[in-house]
């Protein structure tokens, strides 16, 4: 299989400014919905807690607390629908995949606050 | 008519914005190799070829009849068959390339299916099988009875012709229809297809306007 001519095909498709964001930062999507006619936007804010994929099919996973009930959201990276993401906080990690913090509640989902280079503090 | 070699498949989003599985297909530049005329062969057809053979596989008659349209001998050779009387527009050596399907919306394709080896009636003609268990033993995945006495009154039961049994499946040519083709790609001779087509990945296929949606 020639993946280099695949990725041709999907590089027409792929956002080019997409904003840095890392794996345990709290992150607002601005997700466009659709209801009937009307359009308007949508912002998920949450923990990111796993980034996969490559090309086309990256995705991004965010979590947060609703209601005392744990949601997470996956988000086609490159999706049109996704109209911006915002790193509001960053939150230390020593691993890639935060999946341990659904385990966590209160508390404890928090992350320690990273002052990197991209962090917007609000 | 275009010849060629299927890439893989991806996604791409289109125009209203919605995710769509895609194969790749790297299809031309194809060389007419021959023009086929009722005068000369009893019909009227072109034939393309795609995919030069390397050296070592070339033989004298092929390298003889690409000569004629001054080209090498081809790994792929497929006929277009032109309906009635109509004259081929294209000439001897022309070159065919994936702009012939610039104003075209859907496609056919035709490869070969990948093969499956000798496979169960479950599988070749998805038959429900037999109970896991209540007293089921050792036929979990028989295609059941074949024939009874009644199927062939008066010779004795005999099972009747393309019964529907295990055996060979896939490696098969298949015609996948009306396709919409996506987008095309001219510089790197790509056309981007919905949906699948038969084959492996760098399989051989056949791309041809469609016959029942001809836009």
């Amino acid at each position: 299989m020639n993946t280099a001519l695949l990725d041709k095909v999907e590089s027409k498709c792929l956002k080019k400014d997409i904003p840095h964001f890392e794996i345990g930062d709290i992150v607002d999507v601005h997700c466009r919905i659709k209801e009937g006619e009307k359009e308007r936007i949508g912002i998920f804010s949450g923990t990111v807690i796993a980034r996969k994929g490559r090309g086309i099919n990256s995705t991004f996973t965010v979590r947060r607390i609703v209601a005392g009930e744990g949601v997470e959201r996956i988000f086609p990276l490159h999706s049109p629908n996704i109209t911006d993401i915002k790193a509001t906080r960053s939150g230390k990690t020593r691993r890639a995949k935060l999946y341990y913090l659904r385990e966590r509640t209160g508390k404890s989902t928090k992350l320690v606050q990273e002052h990197s280079e991209h962090t917007v503090v609000s | 008519m275009l010849l060629g070699k299927k890439v893989g498949m991806t996604q791409v989003y289109d125009e209203k914005e919605r995710l769509l599985p895609v194969t790749v297909i790297q299809a031309g530049p194809c060389v007419v190799m021959q023009v086929k005329t009722v005068e000369t062969d009893g019909y009227n057809a072109v034939q393309l070829g795609y995919d030069d053979k390397k050296a070592s596989r070339r033989t004298k008659p092929a390298i003889g009849h690409a000569e004629k349209a001054k080209t090498l001998p081809k790994k792929y050779i497929r006929e277009m068959r032109l309906a009635g009387d109509a004259k081929a527009e294209l000439n001897q050596g022309d070159s065919v390339t994936v702009s012939i399907f610039a104003e075209t919306k859907f496609v056919d394709v035709i490869g070969t299916s990948k093969g499956k080896g000798f496979a169960g009636p479950m599988k070749r003609y998805h038959f429900g099988g037999m109970p896991g268990s209540h007293g089921t033993e050792r036929k979990h995945r028989s295609p059941g009875s074949q024939a009874g006495y009644g199927t062939d009154r008066g010779h004795g039961g005999d099972i009747k012709k393309g019964k529907k049994m295990g055996g060979h499946m896939g490696a098969k040519r298949i015609t996948v229809k009306t396709h919409r083709l996506v987008s095309i790609d001219q510089e790197n001779n790509l056309l981007v297809i919905k949906g699948s087509v038969p084959g492996p990945a760098g399989g051989y296929v056949v791309v041809r306007t469609s016959q029942k949606n001809k836009v």
